[in-house]
């Protein structure tokens, strides 16, 4: 990684120094150092993801003694095995799921409620509560760990779904996002609406929404990555085993079990399982969250 | 819908009593009767839009916040209410205690601290450099396979720290990966999330110096040595760096392709014509035109690498020699385990205070200036002509 950093001015500076002169040799040469480059830094970036896969399927002393192969000598699923009929995986998973469903539905709604609600919506105090969510967004997280515990614990709904799922319902960055949407909507398609005599939700509903399709699947993809992915959150708002997420409990497999040897194929498998829902979102999505930044700074 | 925005909005303040009591306050819009009826049920539509989001932010955020600053003044220790009459206020101490306490507090404190800014002082300009690095490169009109390269730089953005903490402990182990590919250089790799030593340290001992000068190990900051502070990040933060390169880069390289897309072609063909080639254009033209990306890229990592949570507490839960400890771990830790629920709090917003200074801070060195006066000597001797425009602009 580090020498893909200071190769960074050379090949910067080499390419167009080559344009001028004589295009065709030197232009054929530093593309070819382009790619190699590129194909350099793309297998450092994917390499990992594919050991992790590999070193599942072997046995711990292969995984130990052969870390860098990608095809293991012996083939052995007991790792998974494990993880599904020995082990509290299942559960975890189930939580996991459970909640990411719970509060990507949640955020989609309410932020796009709250977001057409300060696009479009006017009313008194409209302008507080825009002033007060962008300050809510420079909170920093980690800040939050003791404090949301401590109502979480007040409300009395620690180590409950309730507890994992309202606190992370609503994120200031979502309802950020549908605001903008909304914006660019031409106001005249409601217009029509009124006059057709819709009440505000109505129109919401079943006029604007439909049409904030790309905005809601931002959302869905951000909500989907960030509660499958979210740990913090519920190290402080759970403690029983019944309520571990995947996030939760595969760290305690990574940091508890240290001691009693590696185990390195059970982790690794554990960890390769956790991102293949993301993955999957990501792939589906992919065109879209590519060019997802593209689109908003243009707006 | 803009010029509606102008008139005073009328109904439904927050709480506020019944319609009645505000009807005498819009004379102007007494006159039009339907527009009032829908600006009144909009009001009200208003408040129940946003009404679920205001309920859970100020519920989970703003009044955390506040119960947080209650606890960092008091001894609260985690037992009942943290507002029950047994709970003392006991002022600044628990603050006194981080900053100038002379005892473990303080010492941790500052170790953390130490160990965090390090990673900080590595991982936001690394990242930086790379995501745009990166962005340059598969941002060319020509790239054959785009799409393939931006999907494997991207891809480690979008899975969770816990597994990809979970894969770096096993890349980085004694015998991991990482040392089997240094080893075909002939590089003994270390044991890289067991090894507590500092890497400017570890150059200094390359060097012969294994002993700082006394006023460097004589004089303290919150209860660690100079010459400690200069340490370094130990091998294994150094491993938590490279995983935090890995992770960002993906994205932050997303915000520079975009911006870089946004970027006009004329201005890069007139400074084509002008003769300046592509390194030139880059650093004179392109990177100028980057400034807000830029600004926003190193916000974001400014902030995001301040928290360092979930890997520390996934891989080595602040060891080896509490040397990948960070504030937010060790927030964390006091408050959770040794239920010293003040210091915690405390900690927080010290943490806190010190991402808002350090984004102020950076906001004001980033800041757009007039061409100084040295700059303008400079292209005083290129042309005169141009300097004259510049100095103006």
């Amino acid at each position: 990684m580090s020498a893909a950093v200071t190769t960074a001015p050379v090949t910067t500076g080499r390419a167009p120094n080559n344009r001028r002169p004589r295009r065709s040799g030197r232009f054929v040469a530093s593309t070819s150092v382009l790619y190699a480059i590129l194909v350099v830094i793309a297998i450092v970036y994917i390499f990992p993801f594919l050991i992790d896969v590999a070193t599942s399927f072997k046995t711990d002393a292969e995984a130990a003694s052969d870390p860098l192969s990608l095809i293991p000598q012996t083939w052995t699923t007991a790792a998974y095995e494990r993880l599904f009929l020995n082990s509290d995986f299942p559960t975890w998973f189930a939580n996991s799921a459970v909640v990411t469903v719970f509060v990507t539905a949640g955020r989609v709604f309410l932020a796009s409620l709250a977001g057409y609600a300060l696009a479009r919506l006017d009313f008194r105090g409209r302008n507080v509560i825009f002033a007060g969510l962008v300050a809510v967004m420079s909170v920093p997280l980690v800040v939050l760990l003791i404090p949301k515990f401590l109502v979480i614990n007040q409300l009395g709904i620690y180590d409950s779904y309730a507890g994992m799922i309202i606190p992370l319902l609503v994120d200031a960055a979502g309802v950020f996002i549908m605001k903008n949407f909304f914006e660019s909507i031409p106001a005249s398609v409601e217009e029509q609406a009124r006059i057709d005599g819709a009440g505000t939700f109505r129109i919401f509903w079943s006029v604007v929404l439909p049409m904030a399709r790309p905005a809601l699947i931002t959302i869905v993809i951000l909500s989907f990555q960030g509660s499958w992915n979210e740990l913090s959150h519920f190290i402080v708002s759970t403690q029983s085993p019944e309520l571990t997420t995947l996030t939760k409990g595969v760290a305690s497999l990574a940091s508890g079990q240290l001691s009693q040897g590696t185990q390195y194929p059970l982790k690794l498998a554990a960890a390769a399982i956790m991102t293949v829902p993301v993955a999957v979102m990501f792939f589906i999505f992919q065109r879209r969250i590519m060019n997802a930044s593209e689109g908003a700074v243009k707006e | 819908m803009s010029a509606s925005v102008t008139v005073p909005p009328t109904a439904a303040a927050p709480g506020g009593p019944g319609p009645g009591g505000k009807s005498a306050k819009r004379p102007s819009s007494s006159g039009r009767r339907a527009p009032k009826g829908i600006r009144r049920s909009e009001g009200i539509a208003g408040w129940l839009f946003t009404a679920p989001m205001l309920i859970i932010l100020g519920l989970f955020l703003v009044v955390p916040v506040l119960m947080a600053l209650w606890v960092s003044f008091s001894d609260w220790s985690g037992r009942g209410s943290p507002f029950a009459s047994s709970v003392n206020f006991v002022g600044l101490d628990n603050y006194d205690q981080l900053l100038a306490g002379g005892g473990l507090a303080e010492r941790d404190f500052g170790v953390a601290l130490r160990n965090n800014a390090w990673y900080v002082l590595l991982v936001v300009p690394i990242q930086t450099a790379l995501s745009l690095f990166l962005a340059v490169l598969v941002n060319r009109q020509v790239l054959k396979g785009r799409g393939f390269f931006r999907t494997a730089f991207y891809f480690p953005s979008v899975t969770s720290s816990v597994a990809i903490t979970v894969l770096w402990l096993f890349l980085f182990g004694a015998s991991g990966a990482v040392n089997k590919v240094l080893s075909w250089f002939g590089v003994n790799g270390p044991n890289w999330f067991q090894d507590p030593s500092g890497v400017v340290h570890n150059l200094l001992a390359a060097v012969g110096i294994t002993q700082g000068p006394a006023w460097m190990t004589e004089n303290t900051t919150l209860g660690v040595s100079w010459w400690d502070w200069w340490a370094g990040p130990s091998v294994a933060m150094s491993a938590f760096v490279l995983m935090a390169v890995f992770t960002t880069s993906g994205t932050f390289m997303l915000l520079f392709i975009a911006a870089l897309q946004n970027l006009g072609g004329d201005v890069q063909e007139a400074a084509m014509i002008d003769g300046a080639n592509g390194w030139q254009r880059f650093w004179r033209v392109t990177l100028p035109q980057l400034r807000p990306t830029l600004f926003t890229v190193l916000t974001l990592g400014l902030i995001g690498t301040w928290q360092v949570f979930d890997q520390i507490y996934t891989g080595t839960q602040g060891g080896p020699g509490k040397t990948t400890v960070t504030p937010a771990y060790l927030s964390y830790t006091s408050a959770f385990e040794s239920q010293d629920w003040g210091r915690g709090a405390a900690i927080a917003f010290v943490l806190f205070v010190i991402i808002v200074v350090l984004t102020i801070i950076q906001r004001i060195v980033l800041r757009d200036r007039p061409v100084s006066k040295r700059r303008m000597r400079a292209y005083s001797i290129a042309s005169s002509q141009t300097a004259n425009k510049e100095g103006r602009a």
